[in-house]
């Protein structure tokens, strides 16, 4: 196994989401309708995918993305081969589902260890900031407890990586403000959208990735306790899912035919609800 | 004529056919390292005739000024071509002359050879004064190619002129009365100058033609009159599907996409290249030219041929890795190397293909060259991948949930294919679903269809984004995607019959899809419409008065050039308003884009540089009420564009499905 110097391996944390753009809520039950909606790759973990590519253009460092997911989450690790990763592990089995964000960060922390045992060292996992589905933001702060590695949130921006000193220097994006914040290596990145505008993957990469195996762990292989994972393993409970009610709003004048007009209007409300201010 | 100057002219004559030969391989073996196309194959007579009218009785080339200049140019060559003959001939046997022919056909053919002689000098003095004195913008008129090749005539015919004039005047001549130029002006001239020297004047000019005529055939091959010996095969193997839809790429691993070195083209492809008259006749109807963008397709020709002449010897021996040349470039700078940005300026609107004299085919080349750039590199311009991911995921270019697709026609109660039996498709395409401005031309569309009685239905949240403009883009792979889709939704309902309002929708749906299996019939709404009134089946309410004002067709480049419907729409525009439309001053095949196509509608334009702009301000031009487009990318370039020029209140944009909705009773 060879280590390579300044940066020898970035794990990526992705996660395949419903486009929830398209998931509509069912008036009746209250409930989500899946069905037919198409499954994306999580738009924060485009940018950690890109943000990962990017340190193995300049390092040459390998990048292994790691998913657990259903079945067919195959699809966006196929996605993350087709843009140039050179690895990718699904994390798969019937007994993991139905976790929370204290199992998933569990098995993925796990995962991150064993991939390290036959990959070699790991100098950063990259994780989105949240997902769209879930939203909590809590699955990459879980993993670097666990893992015992340095958490940089919120990165807009990696300002440097210290190969003698073994450090990451970053930039943070907080409400109001930017903090620069350098950290010992291994750490664990949690990245905004603004970070990076993402690639777009080569047709010779993709007709690689549309037929390559994906190696599949599933727990016979990982043998974690399964009172730590799944279902069992995780303490919330979902009571209810509902569309939060909201009073009625309102449209402003006719956008369609016009635009003005109605930008007009909507100006004039925002000013009197003292929303926005007028300039001096 | 001595015996010693009959063996150094063999020898001369030998030398020179041998060195012309060597390099005519040598260009056919360049072209030959093209890939297959199968156009080849069938429809001989109809290419034949196509290389008469087209190479020979030169229709394209005598469509524009000056090209009847070129005309009497070329046949003049036809016809002095038997002069050169037999004059070779005599070089090497003196007794083999026309004058074996009899008196009479040998009079009529020097009679011919002195006549057509002068015509070409004449034409020569044109072309100089063309090029020296009225410099028109659109060709290198200070090419030294061009003056160079322009002198070799004129000496060749000033040549020819003192030869005879030298032996009139030495008395060798056996008639006499049969060359009216050569004997009242040269055969004077000639004996004043030498006196009894003149047979010796006779030799020097007959080694001085012999040398000119060998010159020139062997600096025809190095020169841009190689069209000479290219431009006829050209015409004959042009493409008949017009517009020359790009092949379909095979998509398997290992391979490689697109044209990125100059071999990768198929042999048309390097056949066009050499067969470039350098007329200029594409950059002058060339949109992207004509705002000042780095693209010029004659260039882009040019540096094909470029490339191809300086790493043909290379690619001969297989050499395809070291130091070509390279074939695309970040810059534009090189000779032989296209730019990115010109690839990426292009509209694909054909004016540069529908125009050119020898049928080059200038778009299929530049989408082999994106399609290097998107499939192999990833790289283009940086607004396109929010664009290729909307397509991919969306399916459609502004990325809207596909759920809503169908919300434009809600209140409609328009069928979908999947409740009704009905074998003809609306199919509406994604302007006319999520555009806010053009989902009142599909409105139109289906109200007019609807008055007619005709039974249709929508394919509604089905539907996907036909891949016109990802496949102009050269994303063949995300293309064949949605060609697939979409064709497997047509066999599944098994429709018969598609109409469209939209150009693009409609040259992909008709033509592109054929190369994947689709048979169905296509039609534009134009022609539909046209039909409906026509026939009689859409009546339109007398009592309700026409539109307002004077009415301006524009060309849609999708609708015109690439599928001749250029009376149709205007027809359509006379019916419903009672009079023939307004016409633009570049109309029909030289209509000028709106700047929308080959996927520039979702790429930036510098503002100082906008194509629609330059539409919108010829039409102004024009004073009218109405500006009447039948196609959706036009309709929103138009709206866009006369925004920009503050010109709201003077002019509206109106498609012609809304000029007959207007008019529909009820
Ligand atoms: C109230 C509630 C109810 C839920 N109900 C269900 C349910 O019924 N069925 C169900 O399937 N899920 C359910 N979930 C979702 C599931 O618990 C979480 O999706 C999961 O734990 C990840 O959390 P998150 O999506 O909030 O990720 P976040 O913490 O927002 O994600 C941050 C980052 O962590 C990484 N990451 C997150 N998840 C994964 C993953 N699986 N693999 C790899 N990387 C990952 C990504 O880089 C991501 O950008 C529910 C969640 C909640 C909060
Ligand atoms: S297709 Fe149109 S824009 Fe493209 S090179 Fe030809 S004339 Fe120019
Ligand atoms: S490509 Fe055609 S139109 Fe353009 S310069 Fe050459 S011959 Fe003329």
């Amino acid at each position: 196994m060879t280590t390579r110097k300044t940066l020898n391996h970035v794990v990526v944390a992705v996660k395949q989401v419903p486009d929830t753009t398209q998931v509509k809520v069912d008036p009746a039950t209250g409930t989500l309708i899946r069905e037919g909606v198409p499954f994306i790759m999580n738009p924060f973990d485009t940018h950690a995918v890109e943000e990962a590519l990017r340190l193995k253009d300049r390092f040459g460092c390998l990048v292994t993305a790691v998913t657990m997911g259903p079945p067919n989450a195959a699809a966006t690790l196929r996605k993350c081969l087709a843009l140039g990763v050179d690895d990718v592990v699904l994390v798969s089995d019937r007994v993991f589902g139905g976790a929370d964000t204290l199992a998933t960060s569990y098995v993925l922390s796990e995962v991150i260890r064993r991939v390290e045992k036959e990959q070699g060292r790991v100098d950063l996992v990259i994780c989105g900031k949240q997902t769209i589905d879930g939203d909590t933001a809590q699955v990459g702060p879980g993993i670097a407890v666990r893992l015992n590695y340095c958490l940089l949130t919120l990165v807009d921006r990696i300002l440097d990586i210290s190969g003698a000193e073994r450090t990451i220097t970053v930039r943070r994006k907080l409400e109001g403000r930017r903090e620069v914040v350098r950290a010992l290596m291994p750490a664990c990145l949690t990245l905004v959208r603004e970070v990076n505008e993402p690639r777009y993957p080569k047709v010779p990469n993709r007709l690689m990735a549309e037929t390559a195996e994906i190696p599949v762990w599933d727990n016979q292989f990982l043998q974690l306790s399964l009172s730590r994972v799944g279902l069992k393993g995780s303490p919330t409970h979902v009571k209810k899912i509902f569309a939060p009610e909201r009073a009625r709003g309102e449209i402003l004048g006719d956008a369609e035919n016009d635009p003005e007009g109605a930008v007009a209007l909507l100006i004039r409300r925002l000013i009197e609800k003292d929303l926005i201010s007028v300039g001096r | 004529m001595s015996q010693t100057e009959n063996v150094i002219f063999a020898v001369v004559l030998a030398i020179a056919v041998a060195a012309f030969l060597q390099s005519a391989w040598r260009l056919v073996s360049f072209i030959r390292l093209g890939k297959p196309d199968g156009r080849l194959s069938g429809e001989l007579v109809r290419r034949f005739w196509t290389m008469l009218v087209y190479a020979f009785w030169q229709r394209r080339v005598r469509k524009e000024p000056y090209g009847w200049n070129h005309f009497f140019l070329f046949w003049g060559f036809i016809i002095l071509f038997l002069a050169n003959g037999e004059f070779v001939i005599a070089g090497l046997f003196p007794s083999l002359t026309f004058e074996l022919l009899g008196e009479r056909i040998y009079g009529v053919l020097l009679f011919l050879f002195d006549v057509v002689s002068m015509i070409v000098l004449v034409n020569v003095a044109i072309a100089f004064f063309r090029r020296l004195v009225l410099k028109p913008a659109h060709i290198e008129y200070n090419s030294r190619d061009g003056y160079l090749i322009l002198s070799l005539i004129g000496a060749l015919m000033l040549a020819f002129f003192c030869l005879y004039g030298s032996e009139f005047a030495s008395g060798t001549m056996s008639v006499a009365g049969v060359m009216p130029f050569t004997e009242t002006i040269f055969a004077p001239l000639m004996g004043s100058l030498f006196g009894s020297a003149a047979p010796i004047a006779a030799r020097v000019f007959w080694w001085l033609h012999g040398l000119i005529v060998l010159s020139f055939l062997n600096y025809l091959p190095y020169s841009k009159h190689m069209h000479i010996l290219t431009a006829i095969p050209n015409c004959y193997a042009r493409s008949f599907e017009y517009p020359a839809t790009v092949p379909r790429e095979e998509f398997k691993p290992g391979a490689q996409f697109g044209v990125s070195v100059v071999d990768e083209f198929s042999w048309k492809d390097l056949l066009d290249f050499t067969a470039c008259t350098e007329c200029g006749r594409c950059n002058q109807n060339c949109p992207a030219t004509s705002t000042g963008k780095p693209l010029n397709p004659r260039l882009l020709v040019h540096d094909g041929k470029v490339n191809l002449l300086t790493n043909g010897p290379k690619l001969l021996q297989g050499n395809r890795s070291a130091n070509l040349l390279p074939l695309i470039g970040t810059t534009d700078e090189h000779e032989g190397t296209v730019g990115e940005d010109a690839l990426w300026a292009c509209t694909t609107c054909g004016a540069c293909m529908t125009n050119c004299p020898v049928f080059i085919e200038h778009v299929p080349k530049i989408i082999k060259m994106r399609r290097h750039l998107v499939e192999n590199e990833a790289r283009f311009p940086h607004e396109l991948s929010v664009f290729f991911e909307s397509v991919e995921q969306r399916s459609n270019p502004w990325g809207i949930t596909p759920g809503d697709r169908a919300k434009w026609a809600r209140d409609l109660s328009v069928p979908l294919m999947s409740d009704a039996k009905c074998d003809t498709l609306f199919f509406v395409g994604c302007a006319g679903a999520f555009d806010a401005r053009n989902k009142k031309v599909a409105t139109a569309v289906v109200r007019a269809l609807k008055a007619a009685g005709v039974e249709f239905a929508i394919l509604g949240t089905e539907e996907k984004c036909c891949g016109d403009s990802v496949r102009r883009l050269g994303n063949e792979y995300l293309f064949e995607r949605m060609a697939k889709a979409n064709v497997e939704l047509f066999k599944k309902y098994d429709v018969r019959r598609i109409i469209t309002y939209c150009p693009h929708c409609y040259t992909t749906l008709k033509h592109d899809y054929r190369q994947f299996g689709m048979e169905t019939q296509v039609v534009h709404h134009s022609e539909f419409l046209h039909e409906l009134l026509e026939t009689g089946r859409l009546k339109l309410d007398g009592n309700k008065p026409a539109v307002d004002g004077k009415v301006l067709y524009h060309d849609s480049c999708y609708l015109g050039r690439y599928n001749g419907l250029y009376e149709e729409p205007r027809e359509v525009v006379q019916r419903v308003t009672g009079r023939a439309p307004l016409e633009m001053d570049r109309r029909l095949e030289k209509s000028f884009c709106c700047g929308a196509g080959g996927g520039r509608m979702w790429m930036e334009e510098e503002p100082e540089h906008r194509i629609n702009a330059n539409r919108v301000r010829e039409a102004l031009g024009k004073d009218a009420d109405v500006i009447a487009v039948a196609c959706p990318y036009c309709m929103t370039m138009f709206d866009d564009g006369i925004k920009d020029e503050r010109a709201e209140g003077r002019v509206k944009v109106m498609d012609i499905a809304e000029l007959v909705a207007a008019r529909l009773p009820g």
